[in-house]
């Protein structure tokens, strides 16, 4: 077992799992689009950023590929995380808008408004349906091509691969391609407010702990 | 990484020579890397096609398509992007028909761009089938290419008018 | 020089083939060292050297008068380059028809060829000798210092200088632990831009656990404008070639590789030809010198990706797989090629080990700052007299480097601003001219060390132009994995490219550093985390140019091909139609002897007319 303090309490979890995995175990929800439990981690989304080490010199790091280490201080929900969780997420809208689940991520993170230009990407290549493909099926039918901003998912030669069994993994595994709630403004990328719950206090603090009900982070800011 | 997740631990290497240094060497031997090579490297080896492919298509050095005879590339490192190599390869791409990283339709010539030669005193700098040219500028390029154009298609864009 | 019957065995058979080398060295009179760095070759100095080779056969003069194809001499800008000696005769711009003169005048007769010598385009002053010249004397040139004594396929040159003993004394009376406390006790600090200690890198992968260890040397050098390593590679591969063997007895190493870029084909050729040699003498293999270390090198070639110089994408790219970083944890020292301890080194760096085991680590750690030791190679590049590679005290001020030995700004235009530490780096303005080159001031200044690129701009370069190639640059190297860097680097375009388009409102400008911002803390790797600092240093000093080009809708270097537009001036022009010919757009016209003009629709702003107009009518505005 591997000590460390995550949002201020010390807990205690399994050596070589990952930062992701521990905060789950405890409840701690952390929002992510390329990762799943059955495949290996890949640290693309960005979403499941954490800011770990001691304040003054913290940095961010993707919770799913960085592994728990003794004394490590991780806080999952800093105003600095929320930042940029909230500006990739407002990313992800203008750049592939018709999926429900980056629609319901950024509405549950407060994103209510899209103020890049709007593109409509049909893949934010994750990389889900690649691994789904290699690891689960051993198939080896989709990668990865290309470099930067020409990279996509494609077969080789962009041909049918001979090795692609039709299991129909990678559109099962795909977060992007189900279609978007439209709600009452059909144009917007952004949710139409149906499941807009009350944003959390990060104007006023420096951290929330919104899986704490009531919020932890906003009480001991009070009490100091 | 989570106990039991299948990794490939070491990535293919036939004896001793890694997937990068086969397909260098495939490239030098045809000049550029012919989808049925691929195949039969995937075959011999075992190591899937979509990841010979990964490779070919990820690194700026390998071509899937033949290059052309003749082979302009014009340095775009900061030194000769300061010093105006924009405006050069803009000129040239005009000058031969061909966009930066394509061939020509009729397999006569290559554009390509790179990052940077080392040559910087020598920006703008443009190396035509191999010769290094130093200081050029957009009006010096039709003087560059008569080498490769012949005189007839060195006026070419003057001659379209 | 007399082939060696068997390899050496002892550091005393180093030093008795030291001696005969040097005693074969002394039936020399003089040495021709034609420079065949990358710009004189460019420059056609490989024809100036056979035409020397063939004019000295000729003359007999072979066997006393030795010709070497050296690596870089330094000064790009006035190559091809010539030093004859003794009396460092420093001849410039030489051609192949001046190799007969050369040796006729100089060689024979001991006299100078006055018009090949270097004029100072600030004072008019001629130099004779190299070491008299304002652009090298006042350079520390450590590591490039001897690039003009030595023909960098001859071990035999770099045995003759002393190479190679400071291995020996390593292999013969120190551990390396004692090693690595040198190293740490100079204060080395990596050359490939984080600056990271040398010395605790070596002892991270000393305590690694495992046998089997690997140590890298990094010659991947992508930042465009940079070429110090380049030159290291080419000119004094043994330098190199002997810091990895230090490094890969000081870490416990068993073999060492070469990762170097496949646009470098003279280093390539070079490194291999200097491994080769190593082994033929018994520097390399099995028992080296008679410890009992056993040490290989190899070479891996890269195939072009800016991403795989860095570290763990490296580590990728040599197992022959696609070049994308990981994060660390688990750092390379525990878990790097083949999943073994790895220590990656860049190439300058490691040049530096054996010349601080040499120095003795306090003279070494004498130069430089105070977090800062040693010294630098820069490539000072761009709008500036002297281009070239310079190698100063780290500390030098950058107005230091760019105006007393890079002799100042072109063509007498004003300083705008300097660039360093390539694509990651940051655009520095002239009120910050007095800033030393130390790690921690670069980067407190918003830019970086990086690996050395000095780019220095001047008022026709335009600083948004400027993001938006760095940006564009970016984006086509960024090896595309996070979110953050790939979608975050392509959208900073599309805004910079909207405001040299004069298509974008002043508000535009937050949203951009907000989105900076974000790129840098999100991104998984040094390239995403580094890819704002352009956009963010320019935006930091140039903000007004920014604000010109969004308000006024106006570029003021006159770059932005569309918020600029050229016009014949009626008055000066007389119609001699040269601009009319060589128009390729076919946008000017006008009938011979009288004014031109610019057909605003047609043109296409390349700048042709202007470049062609001998009589300066046409006006960029």
């Amino acid at each position: 077992m591997v000590n460390l303090t995550m949002n201020g309490l010390e807990i205690a979890f399994e050596k070589g799992a990952s930062l992701l995995e521990a905060a789950r175990f405890f409840g701690i929800e952390i929002p992510t689009l390329c990762y799943n439990e059955g495949l290996n981690p890949y640290g693309a989304c960005r979403l499941c950023l954490v800011e770990v080490g001691a304040p003054g010199r913290s940095r961010l790091v993707s919770s799913c590929t960085y592994p728990v280490q003794p004394g490590l201080i991780v806080r999952t929900h800093s105003a600095r995380v929320l930042k940029a969780r909230r500006l990739l997420l407002e990313l992800y809208l203008a750049t592939c808008p018709s999926s429900k689940i980056i629609q319901d991520l950024a509405s549950k993170h407060h994103v209510t408004r899209v103020r890049f230009k709007q593109k409509n990407e049909e893949c934010i290549l994750c990389g889900l349906c690649t691994r789904y493909c290699a690891e689960q099926m051993h198939g080896h039918a989709i990668g990865m091509v290309g470099r930067g901003a020409e990279r996509r998912i494609g077969s080789a030669f962009n041909k049918k691969s001979e090795d692609c069994r039709l299991c129909g993994g990678c559109s099962y595994i795909c977060p992007a391609c189900q279609a978007r709630c439209q709600g009452p403004d059909e144009k917007s990328a952004v949710c139409g407010a149906c499941l807009n719950l009350a944003p959390p206090c990060l104007d006023d603090h420096d951290d929330a702990m919104c899986y704490l009900d009531p919020c932890a982070a906003c009480e001991m800011r009070g009490e100091r | 990484m989570q106990e039991g997740m299948i990794e490939r631990s070491h990535p293919f290497r036939q004896n001793g020579i890694s997937l990068i240094s086969q397909l260098q060497q495939i490239q030098q031997e045809h000049g550029w890397l012919p989808e049925p090579e691929l195949r039969r490297l995937s075959a011999a080896t075992g190591e899937p096609l979509i990841e010979i492919y990964r490779v070919a298509t990820f690194y700026k050095s390998f071509s899937l398509a033949p290059r052309g005879r003749h082979r302009v590339t014009a340095c775009c490192g900061t030194a000769c992007h300061v010093r105006g190599s924009a405006g050069v390869t803009r000129e040239i791409s005009k000058l031969l028909g061909v966009k930066p990283g394509g061939t020509s339709a009729d397999g006569r010539y290559s554009l390509e761009t790179v990052n940077c030669l080392g040559a910087c005193a020598l920006a703008p700098l443009v190396v035509v089938d191999g010769e290094y040219h130093g200081n050029i500028t957009p009006a010096g390029t039709r003087k560059l290419l008569k080498k490769i154009t012949g005189p007839e298609a060195g006026n070419g864009a003057a001659a379209e008018r | 020089m007399e082939a060696l019957q068997a390899r050496l065995k002892t550091p005393a058979d180093l030093e008795r083939y030291r001696a005969a080398i040097k005693a074969k060295q002394e039936t020399i009179t003089h040495r021709l060292s034609v420079c065949g760095g990358t710009g004189c070759a460019g420059g056609g100095s490989a024809r100036i050297r056979d035409y020397l080779q063939d004019y000295l056969a000729r003359r007999g003069l072979s066997a006393r008068v030795a010709l070497r194809f050296t690596g870089c001499l330094g000064l790009c800008e006035r190559g091809p380059l010539v030093i004859v000696s003794p009396g460092e005769i420093f001849y410039q711009k030489v051609t192949a028809a001046d190799a007969a003169e050369i040796v006729d005048q100089t060689v024979l007769k001991g006299e100078l060829v006055e018009r090949l010598l270097y004029t100072d385009p600030l004072n008019g002053e001629k130099y004779v000798s190299a070491n008299e010249i304002p652009f090298l004397k006042k350079q520390s040139r450590f590591l490039l210092g001897d690039n003009w004594r030595l023909d960098p396929a001859s071990i035999e040159d770099y045995l003759g200088l002393g190479g190679y003993a400071v291995l020996a004394g390593c292999l013969d009376g120190l551990n390396g632990a004692e090693i690595i406390a040198r190293l740490k006790a100079s204060r080395l600090r990596g050359r490939g831009g984080a600056g990271f200690p040398t010395g605790i890198k070596w002892a991270e992968g000393r305590e690694a656990p495992g046998d089997q260890k690997y140590i890298i040397c990094n010659a991947d050098e992508g930042d465009p404008g940079a070429f110090m390593d380049r030159s290291l590679m080419e000119g004094n591969p043994h330098s190199v070639l002997e810091g990895l063997i230090i490094g890969g007895y000081a870490i416990g190493a068993g073999e060492g590789i070469v990762f170097v870029r496949a646009e470098y084909p003279t280093a390539v050729k070079n490194i291999r030809l200097a491994i080769a040699r190593a082994e033929e003498v018994g520097l390399l293999g099995e028992d080296i010198l008679g410890s009992g270390f056993d040490f290989r090198v190899s070479v891996s070639v890269g195939a072009g990706a800016f991403v795989s110089g860095e570290t763990s994408a490296l580590i990728r790219a040599v197992e022959g797989q696609v070049g994308e970083p990981r994060q660390k944890p688990p750092h390379l020292a525990q878990q790097g090629l083949w999943k073994k301890p790895t220590v990656v080194n860049n190439v300058e760096t490691l040049a530096n080990v054996p010349l601080i085991l040499r120095l003795g680590t306090e003279s070494y750690s004498g130069i430089g700052t105070a977090s800062s030791k040693g010294t630098k190679i820069f490539s000072l590049v761009g709008k500036v007299n002297n281009t070239g590679l310079v190698e100063v005290p780290l500390g030098m001020t950058l107005r230091e480097i760019i105006d007393d030995i890079g002799g100042g700004i072109k063509g007498g235009k004003r300083f705008k601003a300097v660039q360093t530490g390539g694509p990651s780096g940051g655009c520095l303005p002239a009120s910050l001219l007095d800033l030393p080159t130390d790690y921690e001031a670069l980067s407190e200044a918003g830019s970086m060390m990086g690996s050395g690129g000095m780019i220095v701009m001047d008022e026709e370069t335009c600083m948004v132009d400027l993001a938006r190639y760095f940006l564009a640059f970016l984006k086509e190297e960024s090896c595309g994995a996070c979110f953050s860097c790939r979608e975050g680097i392509a959208r900073m375009l599309e805004m910079v490219e909207a405001i040299t388009r004069g298509e974008s409102s002043p508000g535009q400008l937050e949203l951009l550093e907000e989105l900076a911002a974000v790129v840098k803390e999100a991104s998984m790797c040094g390239l995403g985390q580094t890819a704002s600092n352009p956009v963010l240093s320019t935006l930091r000093y140039f903000r007004e140019e920014y604000l010109a080009h969004l308000v006024d809708r106006r570029c003021p270097a006159g770059v932005c091909r569309d918020l600029i537009s050229f016009r014949i001036e009626a008055g000066i022009c007389n119609g001699c139609g040269a601009c009319r010919k060589s128009c390729p757009a076919g946008a000017v016209e006008g009938k011979k002897k009288e004014p031109h003009r610019i057909a605003a629709a047609l043109c296409t702003r390349c700048g042709i007319c202007l470049e062609t107009c001998r009589y300066g009518a046409v006006l960029k505005e």
